[in-house]
């Protein structure tokens, strides 16, 4: 049942993910390239890149884009809802017993205990996403391409949206 | 009255999406911007305390308090056009974009336009990863860090298990661990 397992894709990041979309990005990986098996991790960062190439909320264009890429339009509202609607509302509905929470050390507690393990997530992310890079266009073109990239977006600052077009230019001219 | 709320709700965070980058927790200067500043909708205290209320849930933040703050104001109505106002025009010209160039993804340069993002992508979340360990060592001091980043990472890397039980059972620890209730915190306790 596809629908479904969109709904189930996208809904444990969402209701796991503390710290807003960038800490549900592993997640999603998780669920849709080695649970599902809808992509490989090359494609997981074809449009995680064009998801930061474009405005607004990360977590929710991912949802409706591989929501709509396994099911069509009602995938792509499944992926969407399953990943806004349970916190959104949470928030809506238990707004009273939240507000006496909101400055806790317990959910200070929750994010920070969480991070080290996105961090995990994340780092073993990378690492794949470098490997299958490296046997896809060969070592010199990768890290070459990948010291441009942290020279221009982490020292230079450069906005990653530039970086990723001139970075689909010249994939397009050198590396197609 | 009503129908000019929605209108401006939908303006308000139809301009969040399309000018926030890097993901919604970048946004929330915008959202403060057109929701305290602009259209005087609450006060920046206000403002604070439902960021905080959304921290206290997991999920994306934007998005939560597009929904929570379009509902405050006008309802349930309000709620969804909000929502639907920041992410829609964004998830629209996503997938226009990926599915015209999955139509040529056979044509070699389509190929090596994809392979050209992939290491930008890397460093991306390698910068992201620095950050997470970064605020990890800073929130629970280097032994804390190191003992949970390499216990996690033989859980779910060499184990193999589910990276969503490991997330529940922190979180689930986080929870019941005593030293949050009972005796005063420096800070001073105020949960109850």
């Amino acid at each position: 049942m596809i629908y479904l397992q969109v709904f189930l894709a996208f809904f444990v990041p969402g209701i796991l993910g503390y710290g807003g979309g960038p800490s549900t990005i592993p997640l999603v990986e998780y669920e849709v390239v080695s649970r599902y098996g809808w992509m490989t991790v090359s494609e997981f960062a074809e449009i995680l890149a064009l998801g930061n190439a474009l405005p607004g909320p990360i977590a929710t264009k991912m949802a409706g884009f591989i929501g709509y890429q396994q099911a069509g339009i009602l995938g792509s509202a499944i992926g969407v809802f399953a990943t806004v609607a349970p916190s959104m509302a949470a928030m809506i509905l238990l707004l009273g017993i939240l507000m006496r929470y909101r400055n806790s050390p317990r959910v200070r507690a929750m994010t920070m205990l969480i991070r080290p393990a996105i961090a995990v997530l994340l780092g073993v992310l990378t690492f794949r996403m470098f490997r299958g890079s490296y046997l896809d266009v060969g070592a010199i073109q990768t890290f070459g391409m990948a010291a441009v990239a942290f020279l221009l977006m982490v020292w230079r600052r450069v906005h990653p949206a530039y970086v990723i077009v001139g970075a689909m230019v010249y994939g397009a001219v050198v590396l197609g | 009255m009503r129908k000019n709320q929605l209108v401006q709700l939908f303006l308000a965070f139809f301009r969040v999406g399309m000018l926030g980058y890097g993901g919604g927790p970048s946004s929330i200067p915008l959202v403060h911007g057109e929701v305290v500043d602009r259209y005087r909708w609450m006060g920046s205290e206000e403002f604070g305390d439902i960021l905080a209320i959304g921290n206290t849930l997991p999920g994306p933040i934007a998005t939560k308090m597009a929904g929570y703050i379009g509902y405050r104001i006008a309802g349930l109505a309000g709620s969804l056009i909000s929502v639907l106002a920041l992410i829609l025009p964004t998830i629209v010209l996503m997938i226009l974009l990926l599915t015209s160039l999955s139509a040529y993804k056979d044509q070699p340069w389509v190929q090596g336009l994809s392979a050209g993002v992939v290491p930008v992508v890397c460093v991306l979340l390698a910068d992201l990863t620095w950050q997470f360990v970064k605020r990890s060592w800073l929130d629970l001091g280097l032994l804390g860090s190191v003992v949970l980043i390499g216990a996690s990472l033989i859980v779910i890397s060499w184990l193999g298990v589910h990276p969503a039980i490991v997330i529940a059972l922190l979180l689930g620890f986080a929870l019941i661990k005593p030293g949050y209730n009972g005796s005063p915190t420096p800070e001073g306790s105020d949960e109850g």
